[in-house]
């Protein structure tokens, strides 16, 4: 009695509390109501992408891989690393092992390492083993050649952000002039000189410039046509893959698995059910409306005389 | 369950059931879900002993590449490949004279030093630096370091004695010093690792 | 127990007789989930996420050793070793993670549903109150062992996560930061707080496996419910675990592992937050630091006290959030109704679905940013479950008039609950013969 009496108090107290807190919350918004902010109501959400890895049965297009690969190389490693995948899981692009090779000695920028007669700081041309070596070498070169803005690492950007490859995809596609209308509204809002306005940015405006400008900034080894669109489209749906490279086998094995945890699922059921119908059969228990005890409960009135 | 009259005299049948095709519906039924799960169960565990053999990273470190452009004749060098050591040896005209007089019958494990080098390249000795008795690493390799009475490598554990071409003359190793696969990518650089 | 009807193990095959005369073991398995354990027969589907949660608890177990064989525990190289090495390289290292991130969350749906299952029907209560305070403890051994092991992939959530609830202690005045940072070895998370949540983090799920065999142990003293709450009398009402149960639990547990392998293998990040695959930045916070979802009722608890009031409003907060989960363990006295099955008890089943409903609003409260109606929303589901359990429950256990409960078990699984349970002498509802014939 006394510990609910206890507890009973405590738990009216929390509940002041929070009453007094609700209402001091509530007092503060209609005396002063928080001001709207310009990336409440200029912000959008992503646009739809389709991708071939789209969905249970998604399986890569490996072509398309291979020009968002390309559009990789040639626009966004300039400032952003590749820092989780090997040029050896290139493979799961289709190219075979003289051509990853060839890619991995060719890259740009070479792997730190030691000159093996001085011992001094050198560098060296990568092998198929080795990861994409970053375009700097630390943040702060990284900071000092991007107006102190850091280009994220995208093996996992398409993971690591709200609306994966379509979020990836709008970006690239969406930056445009700031409307005239958020300026009106939000005179603080204006995008500062070295930002460029971009609606699907969180905070709509962007270190980063457009990386993907006009159409034919890259030539397309299989004759698509490289217009914004389909480059953006073709890096997003690479940056999937460097994000998910074992997205094919996950989807295989996990449709294995469903269909085997179904069909032992069904099996479990009929199993359980032969199992309980036995019980119910022979262990039944036995009440008053057992044919064996009405037929009791009658010669017990029959014999008291009651009219049953 | 039988039935309690006349299940004193009937001795009891394992899985007792109503009547015969009704044991063996039942115990068919039972024995089908029971094995689903244990074949699930197994398929389920293969990950957990797949996830220990090497992983692709280190698969891929299996070939290591040496330049050999600056071992001069009667030099070694000592690399790592697959986190192991391989002597590499530029054999003297001296050395491999020395190797090929002796007969076969006088070795333990008999090879000659042709079948233990690359054609047309059989000044090159390339072998793990690994004693093949118990794993240490034989001395001969540096310059200055003991090579034994037969002029090859010497291990200072229990005394394994090998020859020019690296093969075990004395002591208590059973093989000559493993040669891996390698390959001669140019004439001055080895992918030691690589079949060819 | 005091089950005398209980089938005594009798081996038959040798080898399993010179076992069990040195070690008693198949004899152990054979009472507590074998022939020889009598469950009542009338238990339905809500009974079968205690075993739900055990089969997980292995999961975890396995995919965590195993796991660990290729994690490296420290500041530079954790985030490398989760999503390059094992997600990429290390053969199956995909579905062991996705696996061991995914069964935490199935684990906590289990462990919820098994909790509320106890809620309503009374498992709390007397003789079982020792299996009810155990099972909470379980429950604080796997918040602590799941926060841990959330901060060892050392992703943006991991390290913010873990300064926000480090930064809980430091809420108690005096001792609050010393407190602090003694736990985290260090000023902020680094290298010796990651060090040690993966050794604890390691630990921890043995001792909770411990803890499960004395929450069983504790439970097979008096025997489980059941949901009309009614001891069991004699044999009819109940049956032998082995194989009643163990056929029940078997294909409940393939429909569960079913759900567990859509999410598992086709929507494996969906329960997670994108934030954890950026790497840790200490200098950089996320727009929002939110916990797993197990963890949002706590955190909308947590974050809905805004304003000091003779406590700064941290500390009420971080006072609240604990007690919320301590007062539970008060439950078997503060409800000392004694009627245990909601089932029979029509007041207190209907305050019972507004916690259900308290708690899911909790819980979306505290997923989200903190915006003003949120904030209001929060505070109200908060003050009503602590006014439910600590002053509602008392009241409605003291006050409500319960349903009649059926004679026993057998009786209401022969007729139907509604029929056996109806007043002498009354027609029951679907129109059986009266029980007036009865006896």
């Amino acid at each position: 009695m006394l510990l609910r009496a206890i507890l009973g108090f405590i738990g009216a107290v929390f509940a002041l509390v929070l009453l007094i807190s609700m209402i001091s919350g509530v007092a503060t918004y209609v005396k002063s109501p928080p001001a709207p902010l310009a990336s409440e109501e200029f912000h959008k959400l992503p646009r739809p992408l389709h991708l071939a890895s789209d969905g249970a049965f998604g399986k890569f297009d490996k072509r398309q891989l291979q020009r968002g690969f390309q559009v990789y190389s040639e626009v966004c490693s300039a400032c952003h690393s590749l820092k989780l995948v090997s040029f050896r899981d290139l493979k799961g692009l289709g190219y075979d092992d003289a051509e990853i090779k060839k890619i991995a000695s060719d890259w740009k920028t070479q792997v730190p390492s030691i000159n093996p007669d001085t011992g001094e700081e050198a560098t060296r041309k990568a092998l198929p083993s080795d990861t994409f070596p970053p375009p700097f070498p630390n943040e702060i070169a990284a900071r000092a050649a991007n107006n102190n803005a850091l280009p994220p690492d995208l093996s996992l950007i398409t993971k690591a952000r709200e609306g994966g490859a379509a979020y990836v995809y709008s970006l690239l596609t969406g930056f445009q002039n700031q409307p005239a209308e958020l300026v009106k509204k939000f005179p603080d809002a204006k995008t500062p000189p070295n930002l460029h306005y971009n609606p699907y940015f969180a905070n709509l405006n962007i270190a980063m410039p457009p990386p993907l400008t006009t159409d034919g900034q890259v030539q397309y080894e299989d004759g698509t046509k490289p217009t914004v669109d389909q480059m953006a489209k073709d890096v997003a749906a690479f940056l999937v893959w460097t994000a998910e490279p074992n997205l094919e086998s996950r989807h295989a094995a996990g449709m294995a698995v469903v269909i085997f945890l179904l069909i032992g699922t069904i099996l479990g059921y009929l199993a359980y059910h032969q199992v309980w119908d036995e019980a119910k059969r022979t262990v039944r228990p036995t009440g008053p409306l057992d044919p064996a005890n009405q037929a009791k409960t009658r010669r017990a009135k029959a014999k008291a005389g009651v009219a049953g | 369950m039988a039935t309690k009259a006349g299940s004193a005299e009937v001795p009891q049948t394992a899985g007792s059931g109503v009547g015969e095709d009704g044991v063996r519906r039942r115990d068919f039924l039972n024995v089908a879900a029971v094995s689903f799960a244990g074949v699930g169960a197994v398929v389920a565990i293969a990950p957990l002993f797949v996830q220990m053999a090497p992983s692709a990273d280190v698969l891929a470190q299996s070939t290591t590449e040496v330049d050999i452009s600056k071992v001069q004749p009667g030099q070694g060098i000592k690399v790592s490949w697959r986190k192991q050591p391989v002597f590499v040896r530029n054999l003297t005209p001296k050395e491999i004279a020395e190797a090929n007089a002796v007969p076969l019958s006088a070795l333990r494990d008999p090879q000659t030093l042709a079948e233990r080098t690359k054609p047309g390249k059989t000044n090159w000795l390339i072998t793990l630096g690994v004693c093949t008795h118990l794993g240490c690493i034989p001395l001969g390799i540096g310059e200055g370091e003991n090579r034994g009475p037969y002029g090859g490598y010497f291990c200072p554990c229990h005394g394994s004695q090998y020859d020019t071409a690296a093969r075990i003359r004395a002591g208590p190793a059973p093989r000559n010093l493993e040669v891996p696969d390698y390959k001669f990518e140019t004439p001055t650089t080895v992918m030691i690792g690589a079949k060819g | 127990m005091s089950f005398s009807w209980a089938r005594p193990y009798e081996p038959k095959r040798p080898l399993m007789r010179w076992i069990d005369e040195r070690l008693p073991l198949p004899r152990l398995v054979y009472g507590a989930v074998g022939g020889g354990y009598p469950v009542p027969r009338n238990l339905n589907y809500w009974w079968n996420f205690g075993v739900a949660a055990g089969l997980f608890l292995t999961i975890q177990i396995i995919t965590g050793i195993v796991l660990a064989m290729h994690y490296d525990a420290s500041v530079t190289g954790a985030f490398d070793s989760v999503n390059q090495l094992i997600m990429r390289d290390v053969n199956a290292g995909w579905l062991l993670r996705y696996a061991h991130m995914n069964g935490a969350s199935f684990f906590f749906i289990v462990v919820y549903i098994h909790i509320f299952r106890g809620l309503y029907y009374g498992s709390y209560k007397a003789p079982r109150e020792m299996v009810w305070m155990l099972g909470l403890v379980i429950y604080l051994l796997m918040m602590a062992t799941a926060f841990m092991g959330y901060v060892l992939p050392w992703g943006q959530m991991s390290y913010w996560g873990a300064q926000v609830i480090t930064g809980f202690f430091s809420a108690f005045p005096g001792i609050g930061e010393p407190l602090r940072v003694w736990l985290l070895g260090g000023y902020a998370p680094d290298e010796a707080a990651l060090t040690r949540f993966f050794s604890l983090h390691y630990l921890l799920p043995f001792v909770i496996a411990g803890v499960v065999i004395l929450h069983i142990w504790a439970l097979h003293i008096p025997g489980s419910s059941n949901p009309t709450g009614v001891d069991v009398k004699d044999e009819r009402d109940t049956l032998p675990f082995h194989p009643f149960y163990t056929a029940k639990d078997g294909w409940f547990s393939a429909a569960i592992l079913l759900v567990y392998a859509i999410v598992t293998y086709f929507a494996p990040n969906y329960l997670g937050h994108p934030d954890n695959y950026i790497p840790a930045n200490p200098l950089s916070t996320p727009a929002e630091i939110v916990p797993e979802w197990y963890f949002w009722p706590f955190y909308a608890i947590l974050r809905s006290f805004t304003v000091d009031f003779v406590l700064p409003a941290k500390l009420w907060g971080v006072l609240a959030m604990f007690s919320s989960i301590l007062l539970l363990f008060f439950l078997p006295w503060i409800d000392k109704s004694p009627v245990r099955s909601g089932s029979y008890r029509p007041v207190f089943k209907r305050f019972f679905w507004l916690l259900v409903i308290d708690v899911l609003i909790l819980g979306w409260a505290g997923g989200g940013a903190p915006t003003p109606m949120r904030n209001v929303i929060s505070q109200l589901a908060a003050a009503y479950y602590f006014l439910h359990f600590l002053v509602i429950l008392p009241l409605v256990s003291a006050f409500e008039t319960p349903l009649p409960l059926p004679r026993s078990i057998s009786d209401s699984v022969l007729h139907g609950e509604e029929a056996e349970s109806a007043p002498a002498g009354s027609r029951p509802r679907r129109g059986k013969a009266a029980t007036a014939l009865a006896e």
